[in-house]
């Protein structure tokens, strides 16, 4: 058990140092500071334009999607050393959050599944921040039972002609291409009859709608398709096994680790040190600390799962449920942190936004943290994760496992 | 970086694992806890002829020298066995305070018999209800004798010896207070048992007069010394709540696949499958702050005091919790003496008072981040 750097990680650290202290955007380092989940705001700038410009500086000294191989615009780099990167990148690794979807998911799955020539075109674009791929899963009748989705494809010629709707779909809005996960089978049961492809967005049918949700900021878009024309060389895997391919989609989602997950924690110590109450300051007070040191170790603990992780990983083994902790925990935890820093505010904890404490940094906190509970999986279905594939405990009863799809009755969204 | 155990270090997980489900299965366990033996004393003599009870020890006083992570090893498998035995008092306790505060000759004469099972020791640190505090310290040191009562002590009915805290000094000050060793067998010391709510490990009250006692340490320094002493316990009984809480987890989800109701495995319910994951997140937060305490402790490290209190009060929790929960998946039958529900329940709430409570703990933790970020 070691936690100091091998002589070649020591260098590493050393180089990515220099290179980030001469090239990172610092006008943005303060701002980028005092972000937090929710409220990532630059004042004076167009946080894509900085997030992209940022992204393509990294790209072109060699230092964008660092675990890639390089022939696709990566660096090769070990699970260790993107680690050190994103201690070293600091606060400005934020930026990188525009990218997660493509970065994480849509490129692992392209190399996985693209034609090679595929491979070389659209690859080092995405990593370089030039091109922002979305990942198009989930729909009004289908959010955590994916493979409830009922966009159609259907072949023509040498196309597939492609109608229906998804949701919740991140960053759909200034996305130039996406990864979309059709059926082309309702006669056969729901995981049988699934296929995958990769999009422009651009296409002629596709229309963005951007969902406005309970925060007031715009995240996610419904997107529409209305005889989208995708060319079949653009398939992802054979007919009929898109589910295998979204598998392994989301087995990427989980080993993307290495990032910071947000808890929420370091931004109310830092408050509580400062903060005086009607009886003194904050962090002398009995039940404050008390509070303080329960989320502590769940931070710390969700940190060095993580890295517990990253060890296994380098090893060679594969990445267990450690990632679906990390969102369980950090979702309603980061919860429970903003609802308790309003509370310390007293009747002024109501104030949000600019007018607010802190700028409002924890009532944004509070109207964005609910989507994390919800997003890439609710929850129940991480404890259902856990409980089935960890713990072995027997699956829940699926009343539609063996029907046909089109025979199964659906109502809700999803 | 590596944030592992070695292949060396999981092999001797394994052998430890292997030897304690053969020595100690639950029904040797019910021995101490029916109360008809004080500790299983063939289990002692096994764990000191398999080298466990020095294996961080150094070979020169009679240990296998083998370190911290070793012995963090060899602790995660005492808590998944439940084992009666003074394992903490003797090792984590006493042993460690000799390592880090006793003169070469106080060394030579306790650590060979500490390694070898023939002596177990204690530390005598509280007096009646309370945290570790110098202000809850009223027994006296005079002259080379102790007056006063200590209470509980771990272990205290079995022990040879004590590490003992006294008052040394009226300034009101940490430095009032100075570490001593009592050989528990001489002149001038009752002890009585007392009950308490894990029978598998006693507690109990030792009062001295005038019992003679020899300095450990340097005058007015035992405060200092004793923090160490805690802190590394911590990390050390943080290794056992962390294998008392695997082993209740697994209790908990092999009653659930086994047991059937309303025609179904109970395991088969979201409400059951759902209790049990959430015990296994808490498991894994606390396995990773202890790691993380392992590594700190093994190393000297200069976040020790955090990463120890982390430790604590993460392993804490997840041994209550998931204790408390094993019962809940039993149901009715998780209740009764007969099952071994309880073992681990009562295990988990003694020790998450033995070092301190968690409220201490809490703001232990804090002060030491505090610190750490004025620095």
């Amino acid at each position: 058990m070691n936690f100091d750097d091998t002589p070649q990680e020591a260098e590493f650290r050393a180089t990515a140092r220099a290179w980030i202290g001469a090239n990172a955007p610092k006008q943005y380092e303060e701002e980028l500071r005092k972000s937090s989940l929710g409220r990532t705001v630059l004042k004076n700038a167009n946080i894509l334009e900085v997030a992209k410009a940022w992204q393509k500086k990294k790209a072109d000294a060699g230092w964008a999607c660092l675990h890639w191989p390089k022939e696709y615009g990566g660096r090769g780099s070990s699970p260790i050393e993107r680690v050190i990167w994103s201690q070293e990148e600091g606060p400005f690794g934020q930026l990188s959050r525009m990218f997660i979807i493509g970065h994480g998911m849509c490129g692992p799955t392209m190399m996985a599944f693209a034609r090679e020539e595929h491979k070389r075109t659209y690859l080092p674009p995405l990593a370089s921040g030039e091109k922002v791929w979305c990942q198009l899963f989930s729909e009004p009748a289908g959010g955590s039972d994916v493979a409830g989705l009922r966009t159609r494809a259907e072949k023509d010629g040498n196309d597939w002609v492609i109608n229906g709707q998804k949701i919740w779909t991140s960053g759909a809005h200034y996305s130039d291409y996406g990864i979309l996960l059709t059926r082309t089978d309702p006669t056969v049961p729901k995981h049988k009859g699934l296929t995958m492809f990769f999009l422009d967005m651009k296409s002629p049918g596709v229309e963005v709608r951007p969902i406005k949700q309970a925060s007031g900021a715009s995240d996610f878009n419904e997107v529409y398709f209305t005889n989208v024309r995708i060319p079949d060389h653009q398939r992802l895997g054979e007919v009929g096994d898109g589910w295998n391919v979204s598998l392994t989609t989301l087995m990427n989602e989980r080993s993307a680790i290495g990032a910071a997950v947000s808890t929420g924690f370091p931004e109310l110590f830092e408050y509580c040190s400062s903060l005086m109450l009607d009886d003194g300051p904050a962090i002398e007070d009995r039940a404050v600390r008390s509070k303080l040191a329960n989320w502590a170790v769940k931070a710390s603990g969700l940190k060095y799962t993580s890295m517990r992780a990253i060890s296994a990983l380098s090893k060679g083994e594969r990445p267990g449920p450690e990632n679906s902790i990390g969102k369980l925990v950090a979702g309603s935890m980061i919860q429970d942190v903003a609802t308790y820093a309003l509370d310390l505010q007293g009747a002024g904890g109501v104030v949000s936004g600019e007018d607010g404490e802190l700028a409002g940094r924890f009532q944004a906190m509070l109207l964005r943290a609910p989507g994390t509970r919800v997003e890439g999986g609710t929850d129940e279905i991480m404890r259902n994760i856990i409980a089935e594939r960890v713990l072995g405990l027997p699956g829940d009863i699926r009343v539609d496992k063996d029907v046909p799809f089109n025979k199964i009755p659906t109502k809700g969204r999803g | 970086m590596n944030f592992d155990f070695s292949d060396d270090q999981k092999q001797l997980r394994d052998q430890a694992r292997k030897f304690l489900a053969e020595k100690c299965p639950p029904k040797a366990v019910r021995v101490v806890l029916d109360g008809k033996a004080p500790y299983d004393k063939e289990l002692w003599k096994g764990l000191a002829e398999m080298g466990f009870l020095g294996v961080a020890i150094p070979e020169e006083f009679g240990g296998a020298g083998a370190g911290h992570l070793e012995l963090c090893v060899i602790a995660e498998e005492m808590g998944r066995a439940n084992a009666p035995v003074p394992f903490s008092s003797t090792v984590y306790l006493a042993a460690e305070a000799l390592l880090i505060a006793g003169s070469d000759a106080q060394k030579k004469k306790w650590l060979p018999a500490i390694a070898s099972g023939e002596a177990i020791g204690t530390l005598a640190l509280f007096e009646g209800k309370g945290n570790p505090s110098p202000r809850n310290v009223k027994l006296t040191a005079a002259n080379g004798v102790l007056n006063g009562v200590k209470k509980p002590v771990a272990d205290g009915a079995i022990a040879d010896f004590a590490v003992v805290a006294a008052r040394t000094g009226s300034s009101g000050r940490d430095n009032d207070i100075s570490l001593f060793l009592v050989d528990l067998k001489a002149g001038g010391v009752e002890v009585k048992s007392l009950t308490n709510l894990d029978p598998t490990r006693g507690q109990a009250e030792i009062t001295f007069r005038d019992a003679k006692a020899e300095p450990l340490g340097a005058a007015g320094e035992g405060w200092g010394i004793l923090t160490q002493v805690l802190d590394r316990a911590a990390v050390l009984c943080a290794f056992e709540q962390v294998g008392g809480s695997d082993r209740a987890l697994e209790m908990g989800r092999d009653y659930a696949l086994d047991r059937i109701a309303f025609g179904r495995q109970i395991g088969s319910f979201q409400a059951v499958k759902h209790m049990l994951a959430d015990m296994y997140v808490s498991a894994t937060l606390a396995r990773s702050n202890s790691y993380y305490g392992a590594w700190a402790l093994s190393t000297n490290a200069a976040e020790l005091p955090e990463a120890a209190a982390a430790a604590r009060i993460s392993a804490t929790q997840a041994f209550q919790h998931c204790a408390k929960n094993n019962i809940q998946v039993h149901g009715g039958m998780g209740f009764t003496w007969e099952f071994d529900c309880h073992m681990y329940y009562r295990r988990a709430n003694a020790m998450a008072l033995g070092l301190g409570s968690l409220s201490y703990w809490e703001d232990q933790l804090i002060d030491r981040m505090r610190k750490k970020n004025a620095a």
